[in-house]
Order: C-alpha cells, then sequence, then structure tokens
C-alpha cells in the first residue's frame, strides 16, 4: 500500500485550494485524485466571467480562475493523478481509487481532504410526465456541449428553474444563434443570482415565468415542445392555465447536489438540509482526520468563498498531522452547536469549538425573500451580534463573522442564527 | 423632473443594489447603494452607454479539443453584442494558445480586443 500525508479527493477549486494551503503549511507528501482528465473541476466549462473579483479584485472566467491555481499546484510540486476516480474511503483513512494505468490503487492517508462537489439533479429527481424524447439535458451537461465538445443542442430552448447553470445557459444559447423562449421557475422568486437575471435574461428579453413549471413532455425521437402550467402555493399546477411552447430543447437547472456517495459509504455523518457532511470550523467532519471543504459540503454561490473554505481544509488538515495525539483546541473543548432559527434554513459550519484561535464565519440561506431585516447570532439567551440587510434571498448565501472573544464568553454550548422583524414580500 | 432608476450591479456576484438620481438633462446627480467603487462606475455607464464583456469561444485547429474560451479585454457597446458574435464565430486558430493570448485586435473598432482564457495544445 501507498502512503500520503495528505490525499485531496477532487481537484476543483476548493480541492486545489487545499492541496495548495497544506503544503504552504509544510505538509509533505500531498496527492490530489482527479477522476477528469484535467484539474479545475467544473471551472473550465464555465467560460463566463465572474470568478475571483474578492479573491484577486479581478473578474475572471472560470478557466482563468482555474489557471491560477493549476500553475500554483504545480510550482509546489503537489502530486496529481488525473482520470482516477476514488471508489471508497475508509475511517481509518484508507483510499482506494482506480485508474486505467495502475488499476486498483490503495493509499493509506494521514487527513483526507474531500472536495468532490457536487452534480445536477435530472429529470428523473423531478418526475415530469411525458414521452421520453432526445433533447432533454441538465444545463451543466448543455454547458460542457456548447462550451467544450462544440455542439449545440437544439435551436429553440426552454429552459427548467432559474438556477445560475440554466440563466448563464440562456445567454449562452442565445449568443450562439438558439432562441431561448423562456426561463419557468417553480419558486416565486429567482433561484439564481440577480445579476445573471440581468445581464442573462433581461439583456437578452428572455421572459422569466415565475410560479410555473413544466407538467408534460411532447415529441416521439426528438423533443417537439412542452406544456407548461402555473403553480399554487404549495407547488402544484393549477389545472387551466396549460400552455404549450414548442421547443426542440429543454434545459433542466433545477438544482445541484453535493456529491457524497464515498461520505456516506465511509459512515460520516450528513446534514440532511444541506446534504453535506456536518463540519466544523476547522472543516473537519465528524471523523477526526478527514475534512470537507467546498460544494461537496453546501452548494457554494461563490467560487472565492469555495477556495477560501478549501484554505481552511487545507490549513487545519496540515495542523491535524502535526498535533494529531494532542490536538489542543479539542482537548478543552467547549462545543457550541449552531442551530438555524427564524426564517433560516441552514447554516454551515453545524459545529464550533469555543476556544478555537479564529475569528469564525457562518454562512447561511434564507428561507423566504426579505426586507429590511436584522440578521441575528443569539447565544445564552441574548444577541451577540446582528447585521442589518435591506433585502434577502433564498438565491444567496448571507454570512456573519463572530470573533473568537465572543465565542469564548457562550456558556449554553449553543448559537442560533436568525432574522428578526420580518417582513415576507408578495405574500 | 429629476428620475431614481434602480440597478442591479452585475460587476460582482454580491450583486449590490444601486440607486441612480438623474437630472431632466439625464446628467447624474446621485449614486447610492453600491459597496465599492467599481459598483458607482458600472452605474454610470449602465445609464448612459450600456457595455458588456463578451465570453464565448473560437474553433481551434490542430488541438485535442475543438475550442479554446476566449473573452473581450474591456467591455463593448451593449448594442454590438450580436454583431461581434457573428466575427467571432468566423475564426479559426491554430494551437497552441495560452491564457492571455491575443486572438483579435481591436474588434469592431471598440478598442476592446479578443483574448484566450483557456489554453489549448
Ligand atoms: C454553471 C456554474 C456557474 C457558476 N458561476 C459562478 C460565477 O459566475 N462566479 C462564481 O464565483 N462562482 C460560480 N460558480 C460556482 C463555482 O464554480 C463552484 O462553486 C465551484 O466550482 C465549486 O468548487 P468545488 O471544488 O467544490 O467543486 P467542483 O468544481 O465541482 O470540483 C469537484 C471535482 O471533484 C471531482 N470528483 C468528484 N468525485 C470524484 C471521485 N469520486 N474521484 C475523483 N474525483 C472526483 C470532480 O470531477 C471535480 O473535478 C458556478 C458554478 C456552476 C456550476
Ligand atoms: S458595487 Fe462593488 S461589491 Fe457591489 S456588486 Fe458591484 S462590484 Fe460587487
Amino acid at each position: 500500500m501507498r502512503e500520503a500525508d495528505l490525499v485531496v479527493i477532487g481537484g476543483g477549486p476548493a480541492g486545489m485550494a487545499a492541496a495548495v494551503e497544506a503544503a504552504r503549511n509544510g505538509v509533505e507528501k500531498v496527492i490530489i485524485l482527479e477522476r477528469d482528465h484535467t484539474l479545475g473541476g467544473i471551472l473550465p466549462q464555465c467560460i463566463h466571467n465572474g470568478f475571483g473579483l474578492h479573491l484577486f479584485g479581478e473578474e475572471l472566467t472560470g478557466p482563468e480562475y482555474a489557471d491560477r491555481f493549476i500553475k500554483q499546484v504545480e510550482e509546489l510540486n503537489i502530486d496529481v493523478k488525473l482520470n482516477t476516480m476514488v471508489l471508497d474511503i475508509t475511517q481509518s483513512r484508507i483510499v482506494t481509487a482506480v485508474n486505467s494505468q495502475d488499476g486498483l490503487i490503495k493509499i493509506k492517508a494521514g487527513a483526507i481532504v474531500l472536495a468532490m462537489g457536487c452534480r445536477e439533479r435530472t429529470r428523473g429527481a423531478l418526475n415530469i410526465p411525458g414521452t421520453r424524447p432526445s433533447g432533454i439535458y441538465t444545463a451543466g451537461t448543455a454547458q460542457r456541449l456548447v462550451n467544450i465538445e462544440g455542439y449545440m443542442p437544439g435551436k429553440k430552448v426552454v429552459i427548467l428553474g432559474s438556477g445560475d447553470i440554466g440563466l448563464i445557459m440562456a445567454r449562452r444559447m442565445t449568443l450562439e444563434g438558439a432562441q431561448v423562449k423562456m426561463v419557468c421557475e417553480l419558486m416565486p422568486y429567482p433561484g439564481g443570482l440577480n445579476r445573471n437575471i440581468v445581464q442573462c435574461l433581461k439583456d437578452f428579453d428572455i421572459p422569466l415565468r415565475l410560479g410555473h413549471t413544466v407538467v408534460n413532455i411532447h415529441g416521439k425521437a426528438r423533443l417537439e415542445g412542452v406544456t407548461i402550467a402555473k403553480v399554487d402555493e404549495k407547488g402544484k399546477a393549477i389545472a387551466d392555465t396549460h400552455e404549450f411552447v414548442e421547443c426542440d430543447t429543454l434545459l433542466l437547472s433545477v438544482g445541484l447536489i453535493p456529491e457524497n456517495e464515498i461520505s456516506r459509504d465511509a459512515s460520516i455523518t450528513i446534514d440532511d438540509v444541506t446534504a453535506g457532511p456536518f463540519v466544523n470550523e476547522s472543516a473537519e467532519t465528524s471523523v477526526p482526520g478527514i475534512f470537507a471543504c467546498g460544494n461537496v459540503v453546501y452548494v457554494h454561490d461563490l467560487v472565492d468563498n469555495v477556495t477560501n473554505n478549501g484554505y481552511i481544509a487545507g490549513r487545519n488538515a496540515a495542523r491535524y498531522l502535526k498535533e494529531r495525539a494532542g490536538d489542543t483546541v479539542k482537548a478543552n473543548a467547549n462545543i457550541l452547536q449552531v442551530r438555524p432559527g427564524q426564517g433560516v434554513r441552514c447554516v454551515i459550519p453545524q459545529l464550533v469549538h469555543g476556544n478555537c484561535p479564529e475569528d469564525v464565519t457562518l454562512s447561511f440561506r434564507v428561507d423566504g425573500i426579505y426586507r429590511d431585516v436584522m440578521i441575528e447570532a443569539k447565544a445564552d439567551n441574548q444577541v451577540i451580534k446582528s447585521v442589518k440587510k435591506r433585502i434577502t434571498t433564498p438565491g444567496e448565501m448571507e454570512s456573519i463573522t463572530l470573533s473568537r472573544e465572543m465565542l469564548q464568553s457562550i456558556e449554553s454550548g449553543k448559537i442560533e442564527v436568525c432574522l428578526s422583524s420580518l417582513e415576507r414580500k408578495g405574500d | 423632473m429629476s428620475k431614481n432608476t434602480e440597478l442591479t450591479c452585475i460587476v460582482c456576484p454580491l450583486g449590490c443594489k444601486l440607486s441612480v438620481l438623474q437630472g431632466e438633462d439625464d446628467s447624474i446627480i446621485e449614486i447610492s447603494g453600491h459597496s465599492c467603487k467599481r459598483g458607482l462606475s458600472y452605474a454610470q455607464t449602465e445609464c448612459i452607454n450600456p457595455e458588456r464583456v463578451i465570453t464565448t469561444t473560437v474553433r481551434i485547429r490542430g488541438g485535442q479539443m475543438p475550442l479554446v474560451s476566449v473573452k473581450t479585454d474591456k467591455p463593448i457597446p451593449k448594442t454590438l453584442m450580436m454583431k461581434c458574435m457573428k466575427i467571432i464565430n468566423r475564426i479559426e486558430v491554430m494551437v497552441p494558445v495560452k491564457v492571455g493570448d491575443t486572438i483579435l485586435e481591436n474588434i469592431l473598432e471598440t478598442g476592446a480586443n479578443l483574448v484566450a482564457t483557456g489554453n489549448a495544445t
């Protein structure tokens, strides 16, 4: 069996950041295992810009952002195994992977970073009735076809779901000459970032039909059209609102799910709401020495945040490798559970050590659109920090930072993140 | 009568809500809501002459993959987007291409160059 100090699973922005940061913190033998033929994760197909403004002060495209980290990985002589799929990990940190060159590989790792990202929900997860013609793709698959393979999936397009990938593809297909008829969104608010609503839909006069869904699919060999309908508050189609829309292509942009088969098989505790592992402020999972970062933990909006999360995992994996026996932070740990309160759907990390040496940023998603609210962190029955927000939507992640002094003084073992003075827009 | 326009800043994914107050002659009286100075200049151009960066691909010859990704190195007037796409889609370049290589200079006299954002070998 081979040995390594740190094995990073997945070579996207999260995995590369973790590997680079661990190497800079003195970890000698770092290996990245990536199943694709290049490093970069989802970035090489995200040719649009909007990456890296916060980290580099520049607006980069996905491939450019990836390129900067690929260069760092090379400079630090980090071992990279491409076309290598990880099949299994164990709690004692044995990683089993496979590739066509070496066959089955087993590596005994001092620490592991999970950075497998997420995958798209498909039609199966949606259950749309109707025929099964060709011409139905997930938005990410279409993105890969158009931007990497150079193949246009169709000419008349309907997009179901207003997640960012769907919005980006609405513009991309329009620029390449397709007619994008509409984007349908089940919820009463868009799923993607506001900037993408503006520059991908409004710029090209593509209608956004909020509170609508696809209820039927038509066509035998090739898609010929879809039936859309308005939905009621419970998300159920309203009978007399059916409308036929002619199209040869349907793109599904209905969300991403963290890719955690490997984590589940290793009995790492998974949060039902985020579908990612429970993590603490060090990005460590329920299994000591196994860390997780990026979209495998929860779906991030910004790659800059993914990279920062990767740095946290890399730095703490390095610290774990150094201090393995007497981890001082945890030895006298006052473990605080972080819980979502009123108006909040989920908060990351779910656990914080009261005596941790750094300030901790809690990231969370709200459960509806709210205007003029206070974001509050509460502990010991009082508000320990609050931030005012003009508007907050489920499409955009929010955060609140607690200083180490604040964390140290908490006695009840719990932190709650919630919104106060709620005013729901619309309903 | 002065008019007030609500915009969403698209310069970065934070998407700040901007509010622009313009006078009768369209001159800008006040801009608010931005979190940084990029947002300020975005609000100015968006109200007077909206501009966008184009990100797309060009065909390559002799490479492992059929395309390489490109962008305009400056925003171009929004109204010229489709015209630029027509020109870009006629381009074919030989490998190797590196991030930052200029593919086409001064596209449609806009002063913007088309540059590679990916590598191709
Ligand atoms: C279409 C789209 C548009 C986006 N637009 C923006 C934007 O404009 N601005 C912005 O800041 N952010 C944007 N993002 C977000 C950002 O790109 C992602 O948050 C980021 O790529 C997530 O990084 P990651 O490393 O966690 O996951 P990924 O990039 O998905 O990387 C995960 C990697 O793990 C590998 N992997 C998975 N399982 C295994 C296994 N078993 N064995 C080996 N390897 C494995 C995968 O092949 C992949 O390479 C966008 C995302 C998407 C999908
Ligand atoms: S104003 Fe600045 S921070 Fe806000 S969206 Fe624009 S560029 Fe981003």
